[in-house]
C-alpha cells in the first residue's frame, strides 16, 4: 500500500492527495464492496435490484439537498433512501409487477427533487461539479474521521440481514409457504429494504450511484450463476466484490498516463467493467455446466434454493389443500 | 409564455408526452419499469461518447441506447432480468463515466442530457423528434395485441405462436427509440417520470386498456404542460415538476380506486349472498413448474 | 398400453406416439402415448411433477420431444396452431391492471394478430355469446386481477372456446376453486366436449372430481403413461406397473383412492396420500 502512496504522490499534486486518503479509500471501498455485496445477494434473490438501484438514487437526492443546506452529506444520503424504502413499502407492493410500479413512482419524484436541489445549488454556489461527485461519487471524500459512524452503519445493515438470514431465503422462495410457517412476509421485508437502504446509501456516499449498483448487483448475479446455495453465493460474491473494487482502485491509478487525456480513467469505470467481465465468465460457466450435465444423463435432484425466474422453478406443492 | 422561442418547446414536449404515454402503458403493464429507467441512461452515455468524438449526440444516444436494450433482452433470458438490467446500465454509465473523463467540458452538458433542456430546442430538433415519435407509436399500433397477449398471459400466447422473447426485443427496440427521441428534449430522468408515472395514475381510473392507454396519453400530456408553465413562472427546472407531478398523479388515483372500491364494496357486499361462492385460493397461484 | 376402445368411431383429434423427453440430463417423459377424440373428455391424472405439465407443452409445441411423434388430426403439428385452445392455471394478474374479463376473451379472437382492433357490431356479439356460453355475463365488466377463482377459470375457457379450437387443453382447472365452483366448471367443460365436439384434455392431480363426465383418463407417473377407460387404467397391476412399486386402488362409494402398497413403508405413505385427497363428494 505504501508502494501505491508513493506512486500516487508522484502523480498527484502533493498535499491533494497524501497516503491517508489512499488508505481511506481502500479500506472504505473494501468495507462498502463487502457490505454490499453480502446484501446484494438477497437484492438479487428476491428480484429488488430496482429497488436497490433507485435507493441509490434517492440517497443521491439525500445527498445533494444536505449539499445544500451545508448539513454532512452522509445523513443526507441515508435519510433520504429511509424515508424512499418507506415510501416504496406504503403502495402496498407485493406482486413483482406492482412492486416495479411503486419503485418506479418514488425513484421519479426523488429524480424530480434532484433535479431541483443541483438547480438551486447551481444558481447559488455556483458549483456545477457538484452534479459530478454525486453520480459518479468520490472515494476520495471521506474524511478518517467519519469511518467509525461509517463502520457502526454498514455492521448494523449486516446484522439486520443475518438476523433475517432464514426468514429472508423462504420468502423469497415462497412468500405463501413463509407466511404458512409463520414468518411475519411484510415485516421482514421492510426490515430488509431498510437494511437494503442504509447499505446503498453509504455506498453511494462513497463509491458514488453507479458503483453502489454495480456491487450490489454484479458480484451477487454473477455468484448466483456460480452456485444456486445460499451461503456458498455470499461468499463468492463477496470475494467478487472486493476483488473487483481493489483492482478498479488499482488500475484507475495506473491509468494516469493512458491516452487520451492523460490524467487518470474513472475508478468507476475500471470496477463496472471488471463486474460486467466477471457476470459474462460466470454466465458462461453456468450455460458449459448445465451442458455437461444434459450430456451425461443423470437423473439427480440438486441442492437448489429454486430462484423464482430460474429455469428450474419448483412451485410449492403440497400446500394446494391446506 | 408562448412568446416564440417557447413555441419549439411547447411542440416538442407535447409530442414526447404522447409517445410517453402510449409506450408507458406497455412499460407499466410489463413491470418494466427499471429498463425504462436504464435505458435513457445508457443513452446517456453514448451521447457523452459521440460529443467526445465530434458526431452527432443523436447518433450515439441512439447506438447505445438500443445496444444496451438489445443486451438486456438477451442476457435477461437466462437471468434474472432486473439483476441483468442493472448490470447493463451501470456497465453503460461507467462508459459514460469514462467519455466524460476524456472530454474538456462535461458538467452543464451532463445535467441538460440528465434533466433536459427543453427550452433550447432548435427546428431540427422539432423534426428529428416526431419523425421518431411517428414510428414510436405505430410501432405500438402494430404490436399492440399480440404485445398485449404475451404481457398477460405469456404461455397462452406462446401456444398461439406469438414469440414472447421476440415480443420483448421488439419492445425494448420501441423503449431504445423513445429515448432516443426524449433525451435530448427532456433528459433521461424527465422520460422515465412520465413513462411510469401517467400510466401508473391512468388505470386507477379506468377499466379498458384501450381506455388506459388514452387516459394515460391525457395525464402525461396534462403533466407537462403544468411543469413547463410552472417551470417558467418560478424558473425551477421542469424535471422537478414533472417528477412530482408524475407521483401527484399517481397517489390520486391510488386514492380515487380506495374510494371508490369503498363505495362499491358496500354494493358487493350487499349482493354477496345471492350470488357469492365462498372463495379458496390456495398457494399454487402461479405454478408453472415444467415438472 | 392403448386398448381397443369404445369411440373408435369419433374422429381422432390428437396422438401421441412414444414422446420422450430429455431435459436438463433427466428423462422428463418417457415413451408416452395416447389419443385424444372429439366430443371426448380425457382427464390427464397424475401428482404434481409427475410430468403433466411437460405433456401439456409438448403438445402445444413450447417442447420438443427427443423422440416420438405428436400428430395434429393426423398431420405433424404446426407452430402456429389456432385450433388448440389453452386454458393456463393461473395469469397471476394484479388487480390493478385494466384489463376486463370481455377484453380477455375477445384478445382470444385475433389476439395474435397486429394492430390495434377496430370495434365492430360482430365482434361485440361473438365476445357476447361467449361469455353468455360459460355464464361470465355478471363479470364481464370486472378487472381480470380481481375475479374470483371460478369466474377466471370462466373466462379463461372462454378466451380459449372463442377461436373454435378443435382441442382444448386446461392445466389444472380445478386446483384453486372451492367444491361448488369445481362442480359448475366440471359440468361445462362436459357440455363444450358433447355440444361443440371438442376433443378436452383436463389435467389434475385428484381424479375424483372427474369421474363423473371422463370419457377417458390417461395415468401418468415418473413420466410414464397409461391410458384407457377409468376401468381400464385405474387398477392395481396397471398403476403398480407405472409407480415401479404395488400400490393399492381403493373403492369407497364412488370415489377412488389409490395409496402405496403395504409392502414398502406405507404408513407413512398413505398418510400423505390421504392429505393429498382430502374428502370429496359429501354434498
Amino acid at each position: 500500500m505504501t508502494g501505491v502512496s508513493a506512486i500516487l504522490n508522484g502523480i498527484f499534486e502533493p498535499g491533494l492527495f497524501t497516503s491517508e486518503p489512499v488508505r481511506v479509500a481502500v479500506v472504505v471501498g473494501g468495507v462498502v464492496s463487502l457490505v454490499s455485496a453480502v446484501v446484494g445477494v438477497f437484492t438479487v434473490i428476491r428480484g429488488q435490484s430496482f429497488a436497490g438501484h433507485s435507493l441509490g438514487d434517492l440517497g443521491t437526492t439525500g445527498g445533494s439537498g444536505a449539499f445544500l443546506v451545508g448539513a454532512n452529506p452522509l445523513w443526507g444520503f441515508v435519510a433520504f433512501a429511509l424515508v424512499g424504502a418507506g415510501a416504496m413499502e406504503l403502495f402496498e407492493a407485493r406482486r413483482p409487477r406492482q412492486r416495479d410500479m411503486a419503485t418506479g413512482i418514488v425513484l421519479g419524484a426523488g429524480l424530480g427533487i434532484a433535479a431541483l436541489f443541483l438547480y438551486l445549488g447551481t444558481t447559488r454556489s455556483n458549483t456545477t461539479g457538484a452534479t459530478i461527485t454525486i453520480l459518479f461519487g468520490s472515494m476520495f471524500v471521506i474524511r478518517a474521521s467519519m469511518i467509525p459512524v461509517f463502520v457502526l452503519l454498514s455492521l448494523s445493515a449486516l446484522a439486520v440481514v443475518a438476523l433475517l438470514y432464514r426468514p429472508l431465503l423462504l420468502s423469497a422462495v415462497s412468500p405463501d409457504i413463509a407466511h404458512a410457517r409463520g414468518v411475519p412476509v411484510r415485516t421482514v421485508g421492510i426490515l430488509y429494504l431498510l437494511a437494503l437502504a442504509v447499505a446503498v446509501s453509504l455506498s453511494c456516499v462513497t463509491i458514488g450511484a453507479v458503483l453502489s449498483t454495480a456491487v450490489l448487483i454484479g458480484p451477487a448475479a454473477a455468484a448466483l450463476r456460480l452456485t444456486k446455495r445460499p451461503g456458498l453465493a455470499i461468499t463468492w460474491a463477496a470475494l467478487i466484490a472486493v476483488a473487483v473494487t481493489w483492482l478498479g482502485i488499482l488500475l484507475a491509478y495506473d491509468s494516469y498516463y493512458w491516452p487520451p487525456a492523460r490524467r487518470g480513467w474513472p475508478v468507476s469505470f475500471f470496477v463496472v467493467a471488471l463486474v460486467f467481465v466477471v457476470y459474462l465468465l460466470a454466465d458462461l460457466a453456468s450455460r458449459r455446466k448445465a451442458r455437461r450435465q444434459s450430456a451425461h444423463a443423470v437423473a439427480r435432484r440438486e441442492d437448489r434454493v429454486g430462484l423464482p425466474g430460474d429455469s428450474d422453478r419448483t412451485g410449492p406443492a403440497g400446500l394446494g389443500a391446506r | 409564455m408562448f412568446a416564440g422561442f417557447m413555441v419549439h418547446a411547447w411542440v416538442v414536449a407535447t409530442m414526447v408526452a404522447v409517445v410517453a404515454g402510449v409506450v408507458g402503458f406497455f412499460t407499466v403493464l410489463r413491470g418494466s419499469a427499471f429498463v425504462a429507467h436504464a435505458v435513457p441512461q445508457a443513452g446517456f452515455a453514448g451521447a457523452a461518447g459521440a460529443s467526445l468524438i465530434g458526431i452527432s449526440t443523436f447518433a450515439g444516444l441512439g447506438t447505445f441506447a438500443v445496444v444496451s436494450a438489445l443486451a438486456i433482452g438477451m442476457l435477461g433470458k437466462r437471468g434474472r432480468h432486473d439483476a441483468v438490467t442493472a448490470l447493463a446500465l451501470v456497465f453503460m454509465l461507467g462508459l459514460g463515466a469514462l467519455f466524460l473523463s476524456w472530454s474538456e467540458e462535461y458538467a452543464s452538458a451532463i445535467y441538460a442530457l440528465l434533466f433536459g433542456e427543453v427550452l433550447g430546442v432548435s427546428t431540427n430538433q422539432v423534426l428529428a423528434t416526431a419523425v421518431l415519435g411517428v414510428v414510436c407509436i405505430s410501432a405500438v399500433v402494430i404490436l399492440y395485441r399480440p404485445l398485449l397477449l404475451s404481457s398477460v398471459m405469456p404461455e397462452a400466447a406462446e401456444a398461439r405462436g406469438v414469440r414472447s422473447h421476440r415480443m420483448e426485443m421488439y419492445f425494448l427496440v420501441v423503449v431504445a427509440l423513445v429515448t432516443t427521441m426524449s433525451v435530448p428534449v427532456v433528459g433521461a430522468l424527465l422520460m422515465f417520470s412520465l413513462m411510469v408515472g401517467a400510466p401508473g395514475a391512468a388505470r386507477s381510473f379506468t377499466d379498458k386498456p384501450l381506455g388506459a392507454l388514452g387516459l394515460s396519453v391525457g395525464i402525461s400530456v396534462a403533466i407537462v404542460w403544468i411543469a413547463i408553465a410552472a417551470s417558467y413562472e418560478t424558473d425551477w427546472p421542469v424535471g422537478f415538476f414533472v417528477g412530482v407531478l408524475g407521483a401527484v398523479f399517481f397517489v390520486t388515483g391510488r386514492g380515487w380506486a380506495a374510494w371508490r372500491r369503498s363505495g362499491a364494496g358496500r354494493v358487493e357486499r350487499a349482493r354477496q349472498p345471492a350470488t357469492g361462492p365462498m372463495r379458496f385460493t390456495t398457494a399454487t397461484g402461479m405454478n408453472t413448474e415444467p415438472t | 398400453m392403448t386398448s381397443p376402445d369404445r369411440f373408435d368411431a369419433r374422429p381422432e383429434v390428437l396422438r401421441l406416439e412414444g414422446v420422450s423427453l430429455w431435459l436438463s440430463g433427466r428423462e422428463i417423459l418417457h415413451d408416452v402415448g395416447f389419443s385424444l377424440r372429439a366430443g371426448e373428455l380425457t382427464g390427464l391424472i397424475g401428482s404434481n411433477g409427475a410430468g403433466k405439465t411437460t405433456i401439456f407443452r409438448v403438445i402445444l409445441g413450447l417442447e420438443t420431444p427427443s423422440s416420438g411423434r405428436v400428430l395434429f388430426a393426423g398431420h405433424p403439428r404446426p407452430h402456429r396452431n389456432r385450433l388448440i385452445g389453452y386454458v393456463p392455471q393461473s395469469i397471476g394478474l394484479d388487480p390493478d391492471v385494466p384489463l376486463r374479463a370481455r377484453d380477455l376473451v375477445a384478445l382470444g379472437i385475433d389476439g395474435d394478430r397486429f394492430g390495434i382492433p377496430l370495434p365492430s357490431r360482430g365482434r361485440r356479439r361473438l365476445v357476447d355469446d361467449m361469455l353468455e356460453a360459460v355464464d361470465a355475463q355478471a363479470f364481464a365488466d370486472t378487472r381480470v386481477g380481481k375475479l374470483s377463482g371460478g369466474e377466471l377459470q370462466r373466462s379463461l375457457i372462454a378466451h380459449a372456446l372463442i377461436s373454435q379450437p378443435r382441442l382444448l387443453l386446461l392445466d389444472e382447472p380445478l386446483a384453486s376453486l372451492d367444491i361448488r365452483s369445481e362442480q359448475e366448471v366440471v359440468g361445462l367443460l362436459a357440455r363444450i366436449a358433447r355440444e361443440q365436439q371438442i376433443a378436452v384434455l383436463i389435467s389434475a392431480h385428484e381424479m375424483n372430481p372427474l369421474l363423473p363426465v371422463m370419457d377417458r383418463v390417461v395415468y401418468v407417473a415418473s413420466g410414464r403413461a397409461a391410458s384407457g377407460s377409468t376401468e381400464e387404467v385405474v387398477r392395481e397391476d396397471v398403476l403398480s406397473a407405472l409407480y415401479g412399486h404395488h400400490v393399492d386402488v381403493l373403492h369407497l362409494q364412488d370415489r377412488i383412492l389409490v395409496v402405496a402398497g403395504k409392502d414398502e413403508g406405507h404408513h407413512l405413505e398413505l398418510e400423505r396420500e390421504q392429505h393429498a385427497l382430502p374428502p370429496r363428494g359429501l354434498g
